[in-house]
């Protein structure tokens, strides 16, 4: 709790799926529950942000505005955001910085997406400068070969298997089941997974997430007009880390074909990876340590990156996450919840919407609102998600 | 024969070929992809202001960092090599210039013929009738273990 945080007054979603439907559809929905969820009319809203999406035209571009327009245009102050995954988590550090510095009361937030079918692929066009088209043209590297490295490196370094990774999905399946904004209902088996078609060694057809439609929305204000409200004990938002990757960038992250020179460091790495020094910062601007996180919601891609990220957060040392997996401290009810709404792997991705709707769950989960999924006396929650080209993200809430 | 590199000064071709990559005449940091010779390069390294570099042609071994497959076919602008679609191993390759490496795997390797840290050799095979592409091939020692 310090001078820096803001208030959660409303959360709101519109359920994941493949609905066909426009993107500001969504949004508008996810945007009125988050308002009632506040008790705040659309009228008192003088700062709203939108999570852009780059698949949907000028519409997705300018997504603050066209929220704004399709609730009724009220005088607000606006803005978007992009940034690749952690475009939520930007769009709420923007809200967050007008209302610290006195410039904005009650900011609404919202990111939703309408996805195409099948692979995400580059856009049309020969594009030989651009190592996004150029990982395709020349290496055949889909998105799911890059979390499949990262799943290897697991498996010959620390001894994970693919049941390891199958866990991970049983886990969040189950955990999925009761959330009704989860695409995936459903209960799947280790056998399920190990008997899917292998898409990328040693990752499986359900080890890796779909992409999906879906939109989030958070309303947020200054911990003053909250109590003001009524509000003595709201969720805060802690801390937002948006930090960039500290040179030399070591691991290899998508889309790129290659990794920073460690020669400038005389071949020695750096302190932190990319990922850690997300995790890191966000924990040094709230002021906490991973010791006093209750739950996590961490960006599954595929199941063996939940692993990697119960690392990165400092959840677990290094090699150490298969351990907590199979003795159960990352289900509901042991050590360290993670993934309690389901994850990515009953959601699907839906990119702008995506680090706002760890943010929905962690504030429904601290309130002890979660119903189905709660983790009994949760009291710190920490998201994390990592995009392209140097987006990452990671948000404290605490209660 | 007429195939030619996919990208022009990115790699050597011939009996030994190698990676080319840019290096700061300034702090000596290497980069590839090569910065392109008709394009303004700057230096990377948050420390310095370089804006000059100079060809340098990296490690021909490296080990592996990390590898996969690609059991479907990738989305276009990938081209198939075949009518009917057939697997292609790929590899990060930490090289030691400190620098990792993607690449897909020489043909005739798959997965089973990897592991983190296993040595591999950059070899040129093609990547179509009309253009080479660089490949990572894995290693036999003399009584090694890693053959097909």
């Amino acid at each position: 709790m310090s001078a820096s945080d803001v208030a959660v007054l409303g959360v709101g979603m519109h359920p994941w799926g493949k609905w066909g439907r426009p993107f500001t559809e969504y949004g508008v929905v996810a945007a009125r529950a988050a308002l009632a969820d506040a008790g705040i009319d659309w009228e008192s809203v003088d700062l709203v942000v939108g999570g852009e999406t780059v698949r949907n035209g000028y519409a997705g571009y300018v997504a603050g505005a066209t929220f704004a327009q399709a609730l009724g245009w009220n005088g607000a102050r606006v803005a978007t955001s992009y940034a690749a995954c952690a475009t939520g988590a930007q769009a709420l550090d923007t809200a967050r910085a007008r209302i610290l510095a006195g410039l904005s009361e009650v900011a609404l937030v919202v990111g939703a997406d309408t996805t195409p079918k099948g692979f995400l692929a580059p856009n049309a066009g020969e594009r030989w400068d651009d190592p996004d088209w150029l990982r395709f043209r020349l290496l055949g590297m889909t998105n799911p070969a890059y979390f499949a490295l990262y799943a290897r490196r697991r498996m010959d370094l620390y001894g994970a298997t693919p049941e390891d990774f199958a866990a991970v999905k049983v886990k969040n399946a189950r955990h999925g089941l009761a959330n009704p904004n989860a695409r995936y209902r459903k209960e799947v088996s280790v056998g399920d997974v190990l008997s899917s078609a292998v898409v990328s060694d040693p990752l499986h057809l359900l080890d890796i997430c779909a992409t999906s439609d879906g939109a989030a929305a958070v309303v947020v204000s200054s911990v003053e007009y909250a109590r003001k409200l009524g509000l003595d004990r709201p969720v805060r938002v802690n801390a937002v880390s948006t930090v960039t990757p500290t040179f030399p960038n070591t691991v290899m992250d998508m889309p790129n074909i290659s990794t920073d020179s460690t020669a400038v460091l005389g071949g020695a790495v750096p302190e932190r990876t990319f990922k850690e020094s997300i995790a890191h910062a966000a924990y040094e601007e709230a002021g906490i340590s991973p010791e006093d996180v209750s739950v996590a919601e961490v960006y599954d891609l595929s199941t063996a990156l939940e692993l990697d990220w119960m690392e990165d957060l400092g959840l677990c040392k290094r090699g150490e996450a298969e351990s907590l997996l199979r003795a159960g401290e990352t289900t509901i009810g042991g050590r360290i919840p993670v993934n309690p709404s389901g994850g990515l792997a009953c959601f699907g991705e839906a990119v702008p919407a995506q680090a706002l709707a760890q943010v929905c769950e962690l504030t429904w989960q601290l309130r002890g609102r979660a119903t189905g999924r709660q983790v009994e006396g949760a009291t710190v929650g920490i998201t994390a998600n990592q995009g392209l080209f140097g987006h990452g993200s990671s948000v404290i809430l605490s209660v | 024969m007429s195939a030619s590199p996919a990208v022009e000064g990115w790699f050597t071709t011939g009996s030994e070929p190698a990676l080319l990559g840019s290096r700061c005449t300034t702090c000596a940091t290497v980069y590839f992809p090569p910065i392109p010779p008709d394009r303004a390069g700057f230096c990377r390294n948050p420390a310095c202001d370089g804006e000059e570099f100079e060809t340098t042609e990296l490690s021909r071994r490296g080990t592996v960092w990390s590898y996969t497959d690609a059991q479907y076919q990738p989305p276009a602008p990938y081209v198939p090599r075949t009518d009917s679609y057939e697997p292609f191993a790929l590899a990060a390759v930490e090289l030691a210039e400190g620098i990792i490496v993607l690449g897909q795997v020489a043909d005739g390797y798959g997965v089973k013929d990897l592991r983190v840290g296993a040595e591999v050799e950059l070899v040129v095979e093609p990547l179509d009738p009309d253009l080479l592409i660089w490949r990572w091939k894995p290693v036999t020692e003399l009584g090694g273990e890693a053959d097909q």
